[in-house]
């Protein structure tokens, strides 16, 4: 049966370890510019041309060519094609924004001239569910080369809100009527606030403020990141004081905890380990991907279904890939918003960190040159909100090139590594999103039979 | 505060039809065999998240709950409510079942000062109607609410 959006998830307890552990390897990687929004008008700087750069540069990356590739795989579960842009963009004969605010495999395919794909899927899931899909599309020999691209859009307008979007209309329909009429909108905002504060609470943290220094080290992380939105168009670094200062979204919620909508892509050459150990990159293998997908009993999750749902997913992932929390050195949970980060960071034990005890982690030294490396590339609130930075992160840092521009390039004069390689071991790396309750991870390491 | 206006499914119209009764009810799960029987769910799904079963009757509970948690909205996306903000939403555990919750915005209580763990009560509130109403909403329609006591 061919791999679809998510018949490819192990998303049981008991698996065993993954059948192709080790067998699979991400060869190369690379990045488009990022910019703050897509301005509606230069066709240079669309999604579709933003994802023929990721993949040149990460086809250069891994010393290949586009006859190489037989597999394309993305997402349009990538805040693509936002709603409450203006419309239309072009007259006829455009009669698609595929290529503009979205972009396909079949767009692609077309456009770079790809003669030999045999296995295109366009309607995978979001990070890192698509990093997960295409792990197991290559393991199962879906194709041998497969280009996967996550392709973050921001369009005009403010967000979520104005021309078509829900959240302009009078109505609420269907089942958001149990929940919008009342003001919620997002899950990942707003139900993992109201975890967090449980949180905060139950373990004797202070419900607002706490999450200052997480944010000053996403920063100071963003800004080691060369090819991340804030290293390019906002290069400085942001303070505690500047965190306290800076307003509510949801009180407690800080606009500083939320990443920052970017229009970006970054691309990925997944391929089969025997094929990678020739390519012109130290491959990285996969170990395992795992997914936890546990919905809330009722309106809203609470923090009790959140650690269940985390704790399951670390078992999960520790026992398909072989490996255990001792063993993990990069650590790259989802930060979309800061709030949600710590049940991920609990029910992974990152570094003895137990249930509990993020917080007082944060007050601590997380700095990539310290003993305790955390989000080593600032992550999306460091860089902007790729979600893919996470994913690049890993492949830099267990190649030992933390601190590169992206491109398959070795620029002259810029360190390689740069300041952002970690400086503790770095032959594993684990790392996923979205959200507790939702989720899928990977583990990666520099060897296919690590223990 | 108006509120964005609920275009109830079919299949959930008899729990907004409730609503207009002063009643609350909640989806119980009939399945003789489920692993909990009379297992309640809100809001309404097609099966019990328990046994998998589609059987179920419709069960008034009683509007007693307590404060779970909350926040405060400044900058909503819901245009309806931006003339409000700031303002309190608060997750309401139904004391019958506290694995069920609602959301609330507390009227009558200042935003921020909400007291969590605190009990509350139901109320029924009216809709905010509109000029050229969607016909598929009643233009009676209450919303479930609840108020701090």
């Amino acid at each position: 049966m061919p791999l679809t959006r998510s018949n490819w998830q192990r998303n049981k307890d008991g698996l065993g370890v993954w059948e192709h552990r080790g067998k699979v390897a991400v060869a190369g990687w690379g990045q488009s510019p990022i910019d703050r929004r897509w301005d509606g008008v230069s066709l240079d700087k669309t999604m579709g041309a933003y994802t023929m750069i990721a993949i040149q540069n990460a086809l250069k990356d891994a010393g290949l060519t586009l006859d190489d590739v037989d597999g394309l795989l993305t997402s349009p579960d990538t805040r693509v094609g936002q709603t409450w842009a203006p419309r239309p963009y072009f007259e006829a004969p455009y009669d698609s924004e595929d290529g503009i605010t979205l972009c396909s495999g079949e767009w692609i395919q077309k456009q770079m001239g790809m003669k030999n794909v045999k296995y295109i899927e366009s309607n995978s899931q979001a990070m890192a569910g698509l990093m997960g899909h295409a792990a197991q599309a290559v393991g199962e020999g879906e194709a041998e080369v497969l280009v996967v691209w996550y392709p973050m859009g921001n369009l005009e307008g403010r967000y979520e809100q104005g021309a078509t979007n829900v959240n302009s209309g009078t109505y609420t329909r269907g089942n958001a009527a149990f929940n919008a009429a009342w003001g919620y909108q997002s899950g990942a905002q707003m139900n993992a606030l109201m975890v967090f504060e449980q949180y905060c609470r139950k373990y004797g943290y202070p419900i607002d403020g706490g999450l200052a220094p997480f944010a000053v080290n996403q920063r100071r992380n963003g800004l080691m990141t060369p090819w991340g939105f804030y290293a390019q168009h906002e290069p400085y670094q942001i303070t505690e004081e500047d965190y306290i200062n800076s307003r509510y979204e949801s009180e407690p919620l800080r606009i500083l905890d939320c990443d920052r909508p970017v229009m970006g892509v970054a691309a990925f050459v997944y391929t089969t380990a025997a094929r990678a150990k020739d390519m012109r990159q130290k491959p990285v293998y996969i170990l395992n991907h795992a997914t936890a997908s546990d919905p809330a009993r009722s309106t809203m999750a609470t923090l009790e279904e959140h650690q269940e749902s985390c704790r399951r997913l670390g078992a999960r992932m520790y026992e398909g890939s072989g490996l255990s929390a001792a063993d993990v050195d990069v650590f790259n949970p989802y930060d979309g918003y800061l709030t949600f980060t710590q049940q991920f960071f609990e029910g992974f034990n990152w570094h003895g960190v137990k249930e509990g005890e993020a917080m007082d982690f944060y007050k601590g030294d997380m700095r990539v040159e310290g003993p305790h490396p955390f989000l080593s590339s600032g992550g999306n609130n460091g860089t902007g909100r790729t979600r893919s930075a996470i994913m690049s992160d890993c492949i830099e840092q267990l190649r030992g090139q933390a601190g590169g521009m992206g491109d398959g390039v070795q620029h002259p004069g810029a360190p390689n590594p740069g300041p952002r390689q970690i400086q503790i071991r770095h032959e594993t790396a684990l790392m996923g999103a979205l959200t507790p309750g939702g989720a899928t991870f990977l583990m990666f390491s520099t060897d296919p039979m690590a223990s | 505060m108006p509120k964005q206006i609920p275009v109830p499914m079919p299949e959930h119209k008899p729990f907004w039809d409730a609503l207009n009764e002063h009643k609350l009810v909640v989806q119980r799960c009939t399945n003789a065999s489920c692993s909990e029987p009379g297992r309640l769910r809100y809001p309404p799904e097609p099966k019990c998240d328990a046994c998998g079963s589609d059987q179920f009757d419709w069960k008034q509970v009683e509007g007693k709950g307590h404060i779970l948690e909350y926040f405060v909205v400044h900058d909503s996306r819901i245009k309806r409510m931006q003339v409000d903000q700031p303002f309190n939403l608060a997750l309401i555990t139904l004391d019958e079942d506290p694995g069920l919750n609602f959301l609330s915005n507390l009227p009558g209580t200042a935003p921020g000062q909400v007291p969590v763990g605190g009990a509350v009560e139901l109320f029924f509130e009216p809709i905010v109607p509109v000029d050229d109403l969607d016909p598929a909403c009643n233009p009676n329609q209450l919303i479930h609410e609840w108020r701090v006591i």
